[in-house]
């Protein structure tokens, strides 16, 4: 394979590229969905190919093909050149790319059990299981599970004489109850929305005890259609560890994107409020607010060797004690700015332009535990599990729906409360950072829908994550 | 002999009589030219085919999906043998059986053979309509052709192009949108939809703080476009109206009896082929006829369920998500864009919405944001630029009886977050819409 990724660079170079690199990538999927203790689908994908980028002055050009032979390899080189020499139509100022060292290496994900070597039926009967389970639920009149398991082989090649392969396996997936009352409609999810995936194999699927949460899972659901909506006002606001990852995700990981400071996504995803100018200077959030881009972190869905750069899996601080110092930068976005690249530019399968992508973007751990941040609330509201997500353009003004909710007062876990939402500034929210958990409640959340790009790209990003509180939130916005 | 067809044939050969089948085979080209800070960035290419085979064995379903064309013969087997170690789908509805297709003929050569040059003249076009603005946007060029062939003995073959130039022009702060989509290059007119860009991010200059609360609302087309995808997706699905998760009382009058909503690929002006991954043929869906709520999408699992015939929705994903209507046309008005906002005393002209997500699927309650152009109306004329706005709004609340005041005059393909040439759509004219937060919370 590396031969064909040889033979895409070579063509593009020899068509006038100043700089190319190619990668041939051979990807292997399985999606199972079972619904309402029935199975609703089985999906395997295999997709195999060649996506080469080439560079000329100012302008990127990117071909792929399913052609999987060394002319085919060659011609897709050429054409990424003729591309970019197209881009230089409309032009704008030359992109450098920064130095990283030339490797020859190879990485494979850490994992015990190969997923694609479990029967299907195994999964399937595993699904049946949980959604039967919740189904027996009184007031639950929809359930469903998934699981969906990726094995990636990627050999990439640089015209600087890169040489890399990776293997990448990631697994997941989760289950949910819906109950259905009177006009209205309440879900609970678990281990969290959209599932929880990881990089690893089966046993990461294994370790959260599907069987032994579905039955909880499911009369939390039918709870809710009796419990009182939560009233809008001003609280303490606790949030469970995986609503806050997705916080993160939106608030900070979107935020801090090179390309986006730079205008690059301005049409589509958007731009961002932080300005170049600032960090080092720029107060995020308050002084426990410590994040990281790290993809080296074992098990987390953002981690690999090498992004589709080659440049390796690093950890860079993001924000150190609330105030911001980093950015998720590529080669060419990082060299405009004078930053060390950062190694995150990944691509959605072998027929996307790799481009800068969150790898895991997580809090570092505070030192409280769940119980005592509620102990220590007077006049609060916690909240689990995401149901909505909503954030401006400039990743400022953010809404988000949470499953479920406890009202905390006194110190003490009340009544449970549905259709939770907050919504704030991000900086003024990260502002009221106030409590943060950590040792075992710290979870590297997987995210396995982070849409960006054009055409659009899925990628899969992790958010460690213990529950936390921020001091005071505006709760309860109602239609 | 197309090589769609070939490989289709090729597959169903091979799966012989060992299962019921049915393959879908893409193939084509496809490219997007992406410019940012009025310079082009990005610039992808893409052909190659995909082969997606769905079997069933004695009632034993699986679905697999390829790009390889080197390993056909494995792939086919795998397929089978998987399936053949599954449970019984109790709900498998079997397959299509033969029925004629007419191809919409929604194909352009020139649109097909475009290369980067040309969509970089086009891009050059529009950065040039906002001269000392920062343009930012895209535009692609689609070239597809689909063969399915299935065991019960159905053909169905076609091909599709698309264009869709996508921009907006930024200047000190301020940004305004444009959007264009046709089957051929040829209506894509660079100039004018950077023009449009141009126009609204110079009216959005000195934009202030609003007070959130109900105002009138004049929605360009864009956001129109939002609202009939929320609507298709969690309203008019026939899955989401089985479980009871739909807004949608077939027979009753849901929404104002100006508005009416139908579904149909086959329509001279929609996008794409004429059937659906299950082979059935498209064909014009009344979904909203006065007002009054009519039909479903169904693909042949949520037909089989609900006793009915599938609409033609039988789309990728649809065993998950639910068949989805995406080739919808809302039916125009007779009142122009100038007339609307001269008939409004105190409201907002928005030009797009970002970011929407449902709070509640059975009201359709959505919560998302205002971009690229949001205006102040005033006693009938644009009086000012507004920062942008959160709303947190019913869909159908907004289009209930009595509460759409007139429909545009100025249909056309919309953007609509989920992608383009989707929904064909005019603007609307509405009595009020619900902002909770501003820029500054």
């Amino acid at each position: 394979m590396f031969d064909l990724a040889r033979a895409a660079v070579e063509g593009a170079l020899a068509a006038g590229a100043n700089y190319a690199d190619a990668r041939v990538v051979l990807s292997k999927s399985q999606s199972i969905s079972v619904h309402n203790a029935e199975p609703q689908s089985i999906d395997q994908e295999e997709r195999a190919g060649i996506g080469v980028r080439a560079l000329i002055g100012s302008g990127w050009g990117f071909y792929a093909t399913s052609d999987l032979t060394a002319a085919a390899a060659r011609t897709a080189g050429e054409h990424s050149a003729a591309i970019a020499r197209a881009s230089t139509q409309v032009p704008g100022p030359v992109m450098p790319l920064a130095d990283v060292p030339v490797v020859d290496e190879s990485y494979e994900t850490p994992h015990e059990i190969d997923p694609f070597t479990v029967p299907v039926s195994d999964k399937v009967d595993l699904l049946i299981g949980v959604t039967k389970t919740m189904l027996e639920v009184e007031g639950v009149a929809v359930t469903t599970g998934n699981l969906a398991f990726w094995d990636t082989n990627k050999w990439f090649v640089s015209s600087q004489g890169h040489r890399i392969h990776q293997h990448l396996i990631e697994s997941g997936g989760g289950f949910d109850a819906t109950a259905l009352g009177d006009g209205e409609i309440q879900r609970r999810s678990y281990p969290q929305s959209f599932g929880q995936f990881e990089t690893g194999g089966y046993e990461t699927v294994e370790k959260w005890d599907y069987p032994g949460n579905a039955g909880r899972v499911a009369e939390e659901a039918a709870a809710l259609l009796a419990a009182p909506s939560l009233e809008e006002g001003e609280k303490q606001l606790i949030l469970e560890g995986s609503q806050l990852a997705l916080q993160i995700h939106e608030s900070v990981g979107h935020a801090i994107e090179l390309d986006r400071i730079l205008g690059w996504e301005a049409a589509f995803a958007g731009t961002s409020h932080l300005e170049l100018d600032k960090l080092g200077s720029h107060r995020y959030g308050s002084p426990l607010m410590n994040i990281t881009a790290d993809a080296t972190l074992p098990g987390a869905l953002g981690s690999f060797g090498y992004d589709d750069e080659g440049t390796a899996a690093q950890c860079v601080d993001i924000v150190k004690d609330g105030i911001w110092v980093g950015v998720l930068s590529g080669r060419d976005s990082a060299s405009i700015v004078g930053l060390p690249p950062g190694g995150m530019v990944r691509g959605d399968g072998y027929n996307r332009l790799p481009m800068v992508r969150m790898t895991n973007v997580g809090l570092r751990p505070g030192d409280a535990t769940l119980d005592e941040i509620i102990a220590d609330t007077k006049d609060g509201v916690y909240m689990a599990t995401n149901r909505s997500w909503s954030i401006d353009d400039r990743r400022l003004n953010f809404q988000f729906g949470c499953e479920i909710a406890w009202e905390v007062k006194n110190g003490k876990l009340g009544r449970m409360l549905k259709n939770p939402t907050y919504t704030g500034i991000t900086p003024q929210f990260w502002g009221q950072l106030d409590k943060l958990a950590g040792g075992d409640e710290r979870v590297h959340w997987g995210t396995p829908n982070c849409g960006k790009g054009q055409p659009v790209q899925v990628a899969h990003t992790g958010h460690s994550a213990a529950p936390g509180r921020f001091a005071r939130v505006r709760v309860g916005v109602r239609a | 002999m197309n090589r769609t067809v070939e490989l289709a044939g090729h597959v169903l050969e091979k799966v012989n009589e060992r299962a019921e089948a049915e393959v879908v085979v893409t193939g084509g080209a496809s490219a997007l030219t992406r410019f940012a800070n009025s310079f082009i960035h990005q610039n992808v290419a893409e052909e190659g085919y995909a082969v997606s085979l769905r079997v069933a064995v004695d009632g034993r379903v699986n679905s697999a999906t390829t790009t390889r064309l080197d390993n056909i013969d494995e792939f086919v087997d795998t397929t089978i043998e998987v399936a053949s170690l599954q449970r019984v789908d109790e709900s498998w509805p079997g397959l299509t059986a033969p029925v004629d297709v007419t191809d919409p003929m929604h194909y352009d050569e020139e649109t097909a053979a475009a290369g980067p040059d040309e969509r970089a003249a086009t891009v050059a076009e529009f950065v040039a309509a906002g001269p000392g603005m920062r343009a930012a946007g895209y535009y692609e060029t689609v070239g597809q052709s689909v063969a399915f062939v299935n065991t019960a003995g159905h053909r169905a073959y076609g091909r599709y192009t698309r264009a869709s130039l996508d921009g907006i022009q930024q200047l000190n702060g301020a940004a305004g949108s444009g959007h264009a989509t046709s089957d051929r290059i040829e209506a894509i007119d660079g100039r004018g939809v950077g023009a449009l860009a141009a126009d609204r991010a110079r009216r959005g200059l000195d934009a202030f703080d609003l007070k959130p609360g109900e105002y009138e609302v004049v929605l360009a087309p864009e956001c129109v476009g939002t609202i009939g995808i929320f609507l298709a997706f969690y309203g008019f699905n026939g899955k989401t109206h089985a479980e009871g998760q739909s807004f949608v009382e077939l027979g009753k009058r849901q929404l104002d009896t100006s508005v009416n909503l139908y579904d149909d690929a086959t329509d001279p002006r929609a996008l794409g082929v004429g059937f659906d991954a299950e082979g059935t043929p498209g064909q014009r869906l009344d979904l909203v006829v006065n007002g009054v709520c009519r039909a479903l999408a169904h693909d042949r699992r949520t037909a089989a369920r609900a006793g009915t015939h599938s609409t033609g929705h039988g789309d990728p994903g649809s065993d998950q998500w639910g068949p989805i209507p995406t080739h919808m046309f809302l039916e125009e008005g007779e009142t122009s864009v100038e007339e609307m906002i001269a008939s409004v005393e105190r409201g907002l002209y928005v030009s797009t919405f970002n970011y929407c997500r449902v709070l509640d699927p059975k009201a359709l309650t959505v919560t998302g944001l205002t971009r690229n152009g949001t205006f102040m109306i005033e006693n009938g004329r644009i009086t000012g630029a507004v920062t942008n706005l959160r709303f947190t709004q019913s869909f159908v609340d907004a289009l209930s009886q009595g509460r759409v005041h007139t429909i545009g005059n100025d249909a056309r393909f919309a953007d609509s977050e989920f992608g383009p040439g989707m929904l064909y759509v005019p603007s609307l004219h509405l009595e009020s819409w619900n902002f909770t937060g501003g820029a500054s919370g």
